[in-house]
């Protein structure tokens, strides 16, 4: 379950610490009290940042920056399509090895969809951001007509 | 170092648990130290629900048949163990409930229906401690909210312990009931009863005492506590789950009013209304838990045949170890008493940043089992700024040697996230 991959994102963070953003959210996971606050900047369609603070395991922490490594720079339209593997690889119970030309690092979480206990750590994060984009997505229209 | 018990003989008992000599999947043999979540079960537990289901099994009370009056016998058998075990005055003080949730919530919603001078109402107190279990929280909660009664607590000192410098603040003539843990099941603390429950008759308010962490490692003496009720759970000390208890004054079973109604708890019924049967069964409404009942029975009369003060005895010594051991290990944080004094076999702990998911997750590809979270004792993780954490808790059957295993689990999980 501990990948090494998984353990290089968790000590080596990518993108921790809160930035300029569009829309903020903050996300717990009340069975062992892991919590991210994550902030989402759009540039028009573009992710242009993820930001996020937060306090948890191995597995949620090194999720979050797989997230940011993986998502930021990209079109909202592939980032979803990142999401939803993603989500579709944890829902998997421990059956599917997940898509690396889509995955990448995140392909290292398959394993951890074998623990029922764990894969809501793996997913707050991504939780967090589909929430904080579609907050970010509703704001939009009025800062781009201001 | 002693690596062998001088009060129990481990080696035998251990031999009566079948899971204790548990493989896992991963060819590691289980290291059992969950054992505040719930406890494992001997051979003669196991056989006595076998035989009660081959043997005897029937619906207790008013059957004429043979296998009836068989598991009637059993049943209230159990109740006679039960009154014995925790030195109960009568055994009709002795309600059986599901667990030590309900025997809590059934205390709780007695006095929300109950008539004067018993009642919790809008001008009532009610009396709680900052380290109990969720179960002795939220029925109080919801009673205080029902009633408009107002909730008040102990806090904790930064050791662990309740702070009752205020005591005279927090109980007072307004106090109607006041409802705390025996032995914190995430702290390890085993509280001052004594002081609580002077304080507590001073003011004429009721004494509740969750002793589910209490009743499975020492002698509980129901009378010498001077409580007026006590709530404990089966499954914590050799029994199945399904099987608590509440014990209460007779007087008080006598006037306070049941909760739960239906069949086993009526007198007569008319379609207009109906009249109680006097306890424990006005407070049993339903076929009971029968098995349950008689695997609890069981589970005494092995406790009884080890000997509670041999229990309690090997326990302090194990958690004594524990502790001193525990302290060994670089960047370990015990929550909660770091002395043996006072002190049950639950320990809690951080290690670092590691968050105890990982540290329970990496102890188990090891086969050790702990438990980790906030063991539904959120406030006190609040109290003490962490998420939560490890914990460890030991029993009859646990060992030095399997201290020693965490204590190299644990060094290897530092090494791992290191």
């Amino acid at each position: 379950m501990y990948q090494d991959i998984i353990l290089d994102h968790y000590k080596n963070p990518h993108g921790r610490g809160l930035r300029d953003g569009d829309a903020e959210v903050h996300h717990v996971n009340p069975t062992c009290g892991d919590e991210i606050t994550l902030r989402v900047k759009l540039d028009g369609t573009v992710l242009k940042d993820v930001s996020y603070e937060g306090q948890g395991c191995s597995i949620s922490q090194a999720s979050a920056s797989v997230l940011n490594e993986l998502l930021v720079g990209k079109e909202l339209g592939d980032a979803q399509k990142i999401q939803e593997a993603f989500l579709e690889l944890m829902q998997s119970k421990g059956q599917q090895e997940g898509d690396e030309e889509v995955l990448e690092d995140a392909i290292a979480f398959a394993g951890v969809s074998k623990y029922p206990a764990r894969v809501k750590c793996a997913l707050l994060s991504w939780m967090a951001w589909k929430d904080a984009t579609a907050q970010a997505l509703a704001g939009a229209p009025v800062k781009e007509s201001a | 170092m002693i690596h062998t018990s001088r009060t129990l003989d481990v080696d035998a008992i251990r031999k009566d648990f079948p899971v204790l000599s548990r493989i896992l999947p991963n060819g590691k043999p289980l290291i059992y130290l969950d054992n505040a979540a719930t406890s494992q079960k001997p051979k003669q537990v196991l056989d006595a629900l076998t035989a009660y289901y081959e043997l005897h099994n029937a619906n207790v009370h008013r059957g004429v048949h043979t296998l009836a009056e068989e598991a009637t016998a059993l049943y209230e058998g159990a109740r006679d163990a039960v009154a014995s075990f925790i030195n109960a005055p009568s055994r009709d003080e002795v309600v059986f409930t599901k667990n030590a949730s309900e025997s809590l919530n059934l205390v709780a919603n007695m006095l929300g229906w109950a008539e004067e001078p018993y009642k919790v109402d809008a001008d009532s107190e009610i009396v709680i401690t900052e380290m109990e279990h969720h179960s002795n929280i939220v029925p109080w909660q919801l009673l205080a909210q029902r009633t408009g009664a107002k909730l008040k607590w102990f806090g904790l000192t930064d050791d662990g312990r309740l702070d009752l410098s205020h005591i005279d603040e927090i109980i007072t003539e307004k106090t109607k009931v006041v409802s705390f843990v025996l032995v914190s099941n995430i702290l390890g603390t085993v509280n001052p009863v004594e002081a609580i429950v002077r304080r507590a008759q001073d003011v004429g308010a009721l004494v509740v005492i969750d002793a589910s962490q209490a009743a499975p490692h020492a002698v509980l003496d129901v009378q010498a506590l001077e409580a007026d009720f006590v709530a404990f759970t089966g499954h914590k000390m050799l029994a199945p789950t399904g099987i608590g208890v509440l014990w209460g004054r007779q007087e008080l079973l006598e006037d306070l009013p049941p909760f739960l109604g239906g069949g086993e708890m009526i007198e007569t019924v008319s379609m207009q209304s109906s009249t109680y049967a006097p306890a424990p069964h006005k407070f049993e409404a339903g076929t009971p838990p029968i098995a349950q009942a008689v695997g609890l029975g069981a589970a005494i009369e092995y406790l009884n045949g080890v000997g509670m003060d041999a229990i309690a005895a090997h326990e302090h010594a194990i958690t004594e170890y524990a502790l001193g051991r525990l302290q060994e290990v670089p960047d370990l944080r015990i929550i909660g008493p770091t002395t043996a004094q006072d002190r049950g076999a639950a320990i809690s702990f951080t290690l670092g940043d590691i968050h105890p998911h990982d540290v329970g997750q990496v102890l188990d590809e090891q086969g050790i089992a702990v438990r980790v979270g906030h063991h539904c004792a959120r406030p006190v993780c609040l109290r003490y700024g962490i998420p939560a954490t490890t914990r460890a808790s030991f029993y009859l059957y646990s060992t030095e040697a399997e201290v020693d295993a965490l204590i190299d689990g644990l060094h290897h999980v530092r090494a791992f996230f290191g």
